[in-house]
């Protein structure tokens, strides 16, 4: 049995049907994040296993013991809040050892601990200021050092970067995550950011509309969604048409030329499929091992430093691909005609 | 143009607030003839009725600070974060003090509580007290209620409740260690208002017939021609010294903050 284990979950607010027949099985260390848009549910989830929301069905375990029922400050968490949630009266120090003191463990030994956990976050000589003393980065490690204190059984992770700006986001989710391997904590981190979620997670759980529409860890959500929304809502995504020509080797016309597909073996013949190109499966010029090469107008060029972003147009459609940057290669020029090459085994099939 | 307007209509205020204060505080200085003195207030603070009825008010303002707050702090508290439709019915209700007189109250009370009533609470001095305590609590009640809820305003209590909660803490623990330090401020402005009102009230305390400061002063009013207004004087300096005090904790707080 898992460690954390969270079964047939739903949770209803009225009529609003926010969680629906949630399943997912955690084990012990691993951090997985909730992708999802805002209102399909990956909060709810959370909170309810904080406890701050009861579940109106289905059961939650921790460890082996059955935590549905429990108030939160009896469940041994740990959580950080987007909002830091520092409280303002005290200082760092004694945010920090508040869990510590709340549990009754002794000044000497609190303190120590202390000092260890701020020392960890790389913040050891500010124990004596208090939150409003502190840049907002300094407040979510302090917010981090806090919630790991008291050695919670899982650590719970509220879109604690989103309120943090481009650069302090990145280093903390690396911060974050190499803690987290360090301490071998069990981590649920929820985000609507995918390159967040695909850069730190070991499993990814993409939500939908109050369901889990895919859970795999970054490489599989990425390059084989289950489902047309996991496909459009992690990463960039080209979706044309095709049309399935021969199914018995699975190849697909597209553009007046064929892609062979291992998914669409035993298509029936003439079936019109959707065909979802990352932007880096469009590779510029012509590649070996590549059985389809287009001719593209160039309608838009993209420098975006180490990448250019090249959107192209091929047999009617608007596409957009990804292209290393090159300093011995000028970037096409709009309204060029270029050579686009095209495999099917970068392509995904989309029912 | 508007410049000279603002003067006047600032210089007319001014004159028609500090007169009569003024006016009042010579005339209490003007017991001995023909020389200023401090007669006045020395028979004031020699009068041991004076100092009996000071300190029992005192007491009272104490008792209803605690009872005020021990009510008003977890109510503004528990509408915040779990009752906001309430809000607005919660904050007539704490204003129907102003609208209620006090002598209403009182007579309700008396009819409520008295000696053949199930609870005889004015057939004894301490039930008296605890009434009076109750109808001071409930005076108070739009000021403390306010202030209070205006320090909440300033602190995110959804987030940091829920925060307690995670790191163990229970409805005890967030309510002493982290809700009350942080509305801290509210709370002695509300406390210094409520001082200050009990400190003056008459009504309930003359009607209930209890030995307060409000009724010593119309008593020594009604009999006295120097010391009331030395009285008043030294009321005045109570509210007034309730108010500097409130800026001070205001202003320490803040200090206390930006040294650490």
């Amino acid at each position: 049995m898992s460690y954390l284990n969270l079964s047939h979950l739903e949770k209803s607010f009225g009529q609003n049907h926010v969680v629906k027949d949630f399943d997912l099985a955690v084990e012990k260390g691993e951090f997985i994040s909730l992708l999802g848009p805002s209102g399909c549910g990956k909060t709810t989830v959370l909170r309810m296993i904080a406890g701050f929301e009861t579940p109106s069905s289905g059961s939650i375990t921790i460890d082996g013991q059955d935590v549905t029922a429990l108030k939160p400050n009896n469940r041994n968490i740990g959580m950080m809040f987007q909002a830091y949630a520092l409280f303002p009266n005290l200082t760092v120090a004694e945010n920090v050892g508040f869990g510590l003191k709340v549990k009754g463990v002794g000044r000497s030994e609190r303190d120590a601990r202390t000092k260890e956990i701020l020392a960890m976050i790389g913040l050891p000589d500010l124990g004596g200021r208090y939150p409003f003393q502190l840049s907002g980065g300094q407040q979510q490690r302090v917010a981090l050092a806090r919630a790991l204190a008291p050695r919670p059984r899982v650590l719970l992770l509220d879109e604690p970067l989103s309120a943090l700006d481009a650069k302090v986001r990145v280093s903390l989710r690396n911060e974050i995550r190499s803690i987290q391997q360090e301490l071998g904590i069990t981590t649920i981190f929820v985000t609507h950011d995918q390159e967040e979620a695909l850069s730190v997670s070991d499993r990814i759980v993409v939500m939908n509309g109050g369901k889990a529409d895919q859970i795999g860890t970054p490489f599989e959500i990425y390059n084989r969604p289950a489902t047309r929304f996991a496909a459009g809502f992690v990463g960039t995504l080209n979706v044309v048409p095709g049309q399935v020509v021969d199914p018995a080797a699975g190849l697909v016309a597209f553009g007046g030329q064929s892609l062979r597909i291992a998914a669409a073996v035993g298509q029936p013949t003439g079936a019109n499929v959707s065909v979802a190109l990352r932007p880096e499966a469009l590779r510029l010029g012509r590649e070996d091992a590549h059985e389809a090469v287009y001719s593209a107008r160039v309608q838009s060029v993209q420098f975006m430093g180490s990448t250019i972003r090249i959107g192209v147009q091929i047999a009617d459609q608007s596409l957009s691909m990804d292209a290393f940057n090159r300093s011995d290669r000028t970037p096409p020029k709009v309204g060029e005609t270029i050579e686009v090459s095209v495999t099917g085994t970068n392509a995904i099939l989309l029912d | 143009m508007t410049r000279i307007f603002a003067w006047i209509a600032l210089i007319f205020g001014c004159v028609y607030f500090l007169l009569p204060l003024i006016g009042m505080a010579e005339f209490s200085l003007k017991m001995r003839r023909g020389v200023y003195s401090f007669d006045a207030y020395r028979k004031v603070f020699e009068d041991p009725t004076f100092w009996a009825t000071f300190g029992y008010s005192l007491t009272l303002a104490a008792a209803t600070i605690v009872v005020g707050v021990l009510l008003v702090v977890p109510t503004a508290y528990w509408v915040r974060l779990r009752l906001p439709k309430a809000r607005p019915y919660i904050e007539f209700i704490t204003l129907l003090p102003l609208v209620i007189p006090a002598i209403v109250v009182v007579f309700g009370y008396i009819r409520m509580f008295n000696t053949s009533s199930i609870l005889p609470l004015t057939g004894s001095a301490i039930g008296t007290d605890f009434l009076l305590t109750m109808g001071y609590t409930t005076l108070a009640l739009p000021y403390m209620y306010r202030s209070v809820d205006t320090g909440l305003r300033t602190i995110d209590v959804a987030t940091l409740t829920e925060a307690a909660q995670t790191l163990g803490a229970g409805w005890i623990t967030i309510m002493a260690r982290i809700i009350l330090p942080n509305v801290m401020i509210a709370v002695l402005s509300g406390a210094f208002l409520t001082l200050a009102i009990v400190m003056g009230e008459f009504t309930m305390a003359a009607l209930l017939n209890r030995p307060a400061f409000g009724p010593y002063m119309q008593l020594l009013g009604a009999n006295r021609a120097y010391e009331p207004p030395a009285l008043a004087v030294i009321a005045f300096a109570i509210t007034w010294g309730c108010m500097g005090l409130m800026q001070l904790v205001t202003r320490l707080a803040k200090h206390e903050r930006a040294k650490a």
